[in-house]
């Protein structure tokens, strides 16, 4: 997706950038803009997918899966708040709790709500959320494979560490250390 | 409330994922509801999730759709719902509140002795929660763990060999960590446990009450 921003004279500056998956989900949010779901499931559906089946769902289930974290994303959008999460990072949150719901039968404990007020966000906030996993993205990759591998995992795979480390076989404290010194990269990276 | 001991980071970063079991995951949510480093810090692995999920498709990991998927789905998309869940207000945290059917309360305590009382609250398998009640100036039995132990403090404050921990505080044990918690003079403790082994107590009536209690 690309934003044309119109400059000083004739100046045209096309920044390539997740702030329009923001405008996006707020066309979603405040006018039920479905030319805009079908852009942002254009996107996300795929990824969602992937996500879903490299977690160890197959196919079929990860599509029904999919769709089911579309349909969330349309009915609960009141619920997303540009300033605290990019899209990308919402639609996680969806999708992870749908494997949860799926794969295990659990129930999610979720923290309580804070009472953020009915305030207007930050825009510096908002831009700020907005930024976030495409400059994640591309810290990840600076990562060196191994670390980057081993953080996918965490999130893709529904397994613990101890798990990982039966099928990497990787020493326990050997994948500790290494999440962890992927993480302080990724912080480095980002600060 | 000043909290001084918090969730570790693999915590933090395994409830983010969802890997946690749920017992655990009760734990970290309602600390997370106590406390806003926390809650920032959980944001922040939220958001390595959100990289994964958008970095599917550089890894080529990503999935085309169904045809007709999108045109499908959208015919069935209904009116969004508009209600935001309030903040609610009790005695404990919305999500240990959730759990329990209420507030203090509402809570089925069992006794266990020596005024100590606990209630087990439903979880999926593969972890244990519990609510406990130390009286003021009592001791839980010295044990030790064969898995991890969280106990958050709810009310009132206990020590053992490690430190204080006072409301909103969290202690992570493991196996290294043989402890006598006590509850501090003045005010009875409540905390929110949970733990993915049975507790090994050292004192041998403990030991054969387990099976019974549950811990």
């Amino acid at each position: 997706m690309r934003v044309v921003l119109c400059g000083m004279g004739n100046t045209v500056i096309e920044i390539v950038t997740e702030t329009d998956f923001t405008a996006l989900m707020i066309a979603v949010r405040d006018r039920q803009d479905k030319t805009a779901f079908a852009a942002l499931f254009q996107h996300f559906a795929p990824r969602v997918k992937g996500f879903l089946m490299k977690s160890g769902t197959d196919a079929a289930l990860a599509e029904d899966c999919a769709q089911d974290v579309m349909a969330v994303l349309w009915h609960k959008a009141a619920l997303y708040d540009p300033a605290r999460a990019s899209v990308a990072t919402w639609v996680f949150t969806i999708a992870r709790n749908r494997r949860i719901d799926v794969a295990r039968k659990a129930r999610r404990p979720e923290p309580e709500e804070l009472d953020w007020g009915e305030t207007e966000p930050d825009q510096a906030d908002v831009y700020e959320a907005g930024q976030e996993t495409a400059r994640l993205v591309a810290a990840m990759r600076d990562l060196p494979e191994k670390q980057r591998a081993l953080i996918q995992r965490a999130f893709y795979a529904d397994l613990s560490h101890s798990e990982i480390a039966a099928e990497t076989g990787l020493p326990l404290g050997t994948i500790k250390s290494r999440i962890r010194l992927a993480l302080d990269r990724l912080r480095q990276n980002l600060s | 409330m000043s909290i001084r001991h918090h969730l570790s980071d693999p915590l933090l970063m395994a409830y983010a994922a969802g890997n946690l079991p749920e017992a655990f995951g009760l734990v970290v949510a309602t600390h997370v509801s106590m406390c806003d480093g926390c809650r920032a810090q959980l944001a922040a692995f939220e958001a390595v999730g959100g990289a994964v999920l958008e970095g599917t498709v550089l890894e080529g990991d990503s999935v085309a759709m169904a045809d007709g998927a999108l045109a499908s789905l959208i015919a069935r998309l209904g009116v969004p719902d508009t209600a935001k869940p309030l903040p609610k207000r009790g005695d404990f945290p919305a999500p240990l509140q959730d759990y329990i059917g209420g507030g203090l309360a509402e809570v089925k305590w069992r006794n266990l002795g020596l005024g100590v009382r606990q209630a087990i609250l439903p979880t999926a398998k593969g972890a244990t929660a519990r609510l406990l009640y130390i009286p003021a100036g009592q001791a839980v039995p010295d044990h030790g763990h064969r898995g991890t132990e969280l106990t958050l403090v709810l009310r009132g404050a206990f020590r053992d060999a490690a430190d204080r921990f006072g409301p909103g505080d969290v202690e992570v044990a493991n196996e290294d960590l043989q402890h006598t918690p006590v509850a501090e003079a003045g005010e009875a403790c409540i905390c929110l446990a949970a733990t993915d082994a049975p507790l090994r107590f050292n004192a041998l009536i403990p030991r054969l009450l387990q099976p019974l209690f549950r811990i």
